[in-house]
């Protein structure tokens, strides 16, 4: 056999990809049944996390069942479609590019010794690719109590430090209405003058040094979720809370 | 390149007199440990070494990833090196490398996940570790199936080997930790005893490769460069 021949190195190879690709094939498909169980078990620990319980990932499922009261899937114009699951039935990544009328946002409602919690999912753009979260509002429909970030393939030690408990405590107790009532959501800002947060009241939070376009990213995805959820949260919102913020 | 011999492969080991652990077959799984060693010698995989000594846990993670790798790339690469078409033979050894660490990234994300994002792009990045193709191409493509196993194991190890001490230092003196442990006792911190932040960047895994490069030296004089 002439190892030099052109048939025989494009047969070799041919074969070399056809070997390969079943054996990655087989093991991908082995073994997806583990890594979806640890992503679902994650997003339980992300959710909780917003709301001020830190645990495990093994121990999420117990307490996920524990706090969370009820999970809604939401419409735009803020009615409840129960016929779709909300933890598992949306992935936010397909929801997005819907017809308005067809999209379904998951709403988690959490009771922590007395007090009820909001917790929205976020999803946006940062600057590679795809940045997402949980953020949870306290009971007057305001307040930020916590918020979690993550991220696909921001540039490590810039965009990717979003995921710091540093930068995400930044955002607790800020509030994302206004004192009119309208909804201002939470902006990433160099320009806030207040590095350590002190202000909650001014709908910022200090940005991150060489990360612009990634904390933009999470600007615009706090807005641009927050605004789906508009209606369902302006249902009950009394006038007390807003003048409670004046 | 070897002799084309009509035996079958797989019995290679058992024709050659030679025992599994003779000398020279020690030598191969030694040698990286210290005379030879990639990073303090050869001065490969140096980014990673960079990158992933923060902590002790992804080091040792790591390291046992790149054992596994260049452990079964080798193996493959050197049963297959009677086979491989000479002029695609480095395209072949990136498709057998890149596959075993897309194997060793599945398996993480199943059963170490928490470490898997920490790892994130470094496993991928296994791939482009000098040492990998290195050995491959030197080493597995010319020798049979056992001793290049041994030789990749061998280099893998002096590798990880280096990672874990560096890593060592940085964790210690950069979060007063061992494998998330806390070790400096926190009396030292009431007497005014501060962490090392400086550890905890690149900069100083460079500064402590620099010492245990300066070290090693000063005890093995033959890797002194003359000249």
């Amino acid at each position: 056999m002439n190892r030099d021949s052109n048939a025989y190195t494009f047969g070799f190879a041919a074969a070399m990809v056809v070997v390969v690709a079943s054996v990655l094939a087989f093991t991908a498909s082995s073994l997806k049944d583990f890594q979806q169980e640890n992503v679902r078990k994650e997003k339980m620990q992300n959710i909780l996390a917003t709301i001020g319980i830190e645990i495990d990932r093994d121990g999420a499922e117990v307490l996920f069942n524990e706090y969370i009261t009820s999970q809604l899937a939401l419409r735009n114009d803020g009615t409840v479609d129960e016929s779709v699951d909300p933890f598992s039935g949306i992935k936010l990544a397909l929801e997005l590019k819907k017809e308005p009328t067809q999209q379904r946002f998951p709403l988690y409602l959490a009771d922590v010794q007395g007090a009820s919690y909001y917790i929205i999912p976020l999803r946006g753009a940062g600057l590679w690719d795809a940045i997402w979260g949980y953020i949870a509002l306290e009971s007057d429909r305001n307040t930020i109590k916590g918020a979690v970030f993550d991220h696909k393939a921001e540039t490590a030690g810039l965009g990717a430090e979003i995921t710091q408990q540093w930068f995400m405590d930044r955002f607790v107790g800020e509030k994302v209405f206004d004192n009119d009532g309208k909804l201002v959501g939470i902006s990433v800002s160099k320009t806030n003058n207040d590095p350590k947060d002190l202000d909650k009241n001014d709908h910022e939070v200090d940005a991150i040094s060489g990360a612009t376009i990634t904390g933009d990213g999470i600007s615009d995805m706090i807005i641009e979720r927050l605004t789906h959820y508009q209606p369902y949260l302006e249902q009950t919102q009394t006038t007390t809370t807003v003048a409670a913020n004046m | 390149m070897s002799k084309k011999t009509n035996k079958p492969i797989f019995l290679f080991v058992a024709k050659d007199k030679e025992p599994l652990f003779s000398k020279k077959n020690r030598a191969l799984l030694t040698d990286p440990l210290d005379d030879n060693n990639p990073i303090t010698v050869q001065v490969l995989g140096i980014c990673s070494a960079l990158a992933i000594t923060v902590q002790l846990e992804p080091a040792i993670v790591m390291t046992i990833s790149v054992i596994a790798v260049m452990g079964a790339s080798n193996v493959i690469v050197s049963l297959l090196r009677n086979l491989i078409p000479n002029r695609i033979r480095i395209i072949v050894q990136l498709v057998v490398v890149a596959s075993m660490v897309i194997l060793v990234d599945q398996i993480l994300r199943a059963y170490a996940y928490d470490v898997s994002k920490q790892l994130s792009i470094f496993i991928g990045l296994i791939i482009t570790n000098c040492i990998v193709m290195g050995r491959l191409e030197a080493f597995a493509l010319g020798n049979g199936v056992w001793k290049s196993l041994l030789d990749g194991v061998g280099n893998a190890a002096g590798y990880g080997f280096m990672l874990i001490l560096v890593a060592f230092f940085r964790e210690l003196f950069g979060s007063g930790n061992l494998y998330g442990y806390q070790i400096i006792p926190e009396s030292f911190y009431e007497m005014g005893y501060v962490n090392n932040g400086f550890m905890l960047l690149s900069p100083m895994a460079l500064i402590t490769v620099g010492v245990i490069i300066w070290l090693q030296r000063a005890r093995n004089r033959k890797l002194i460069e003359k000249g």
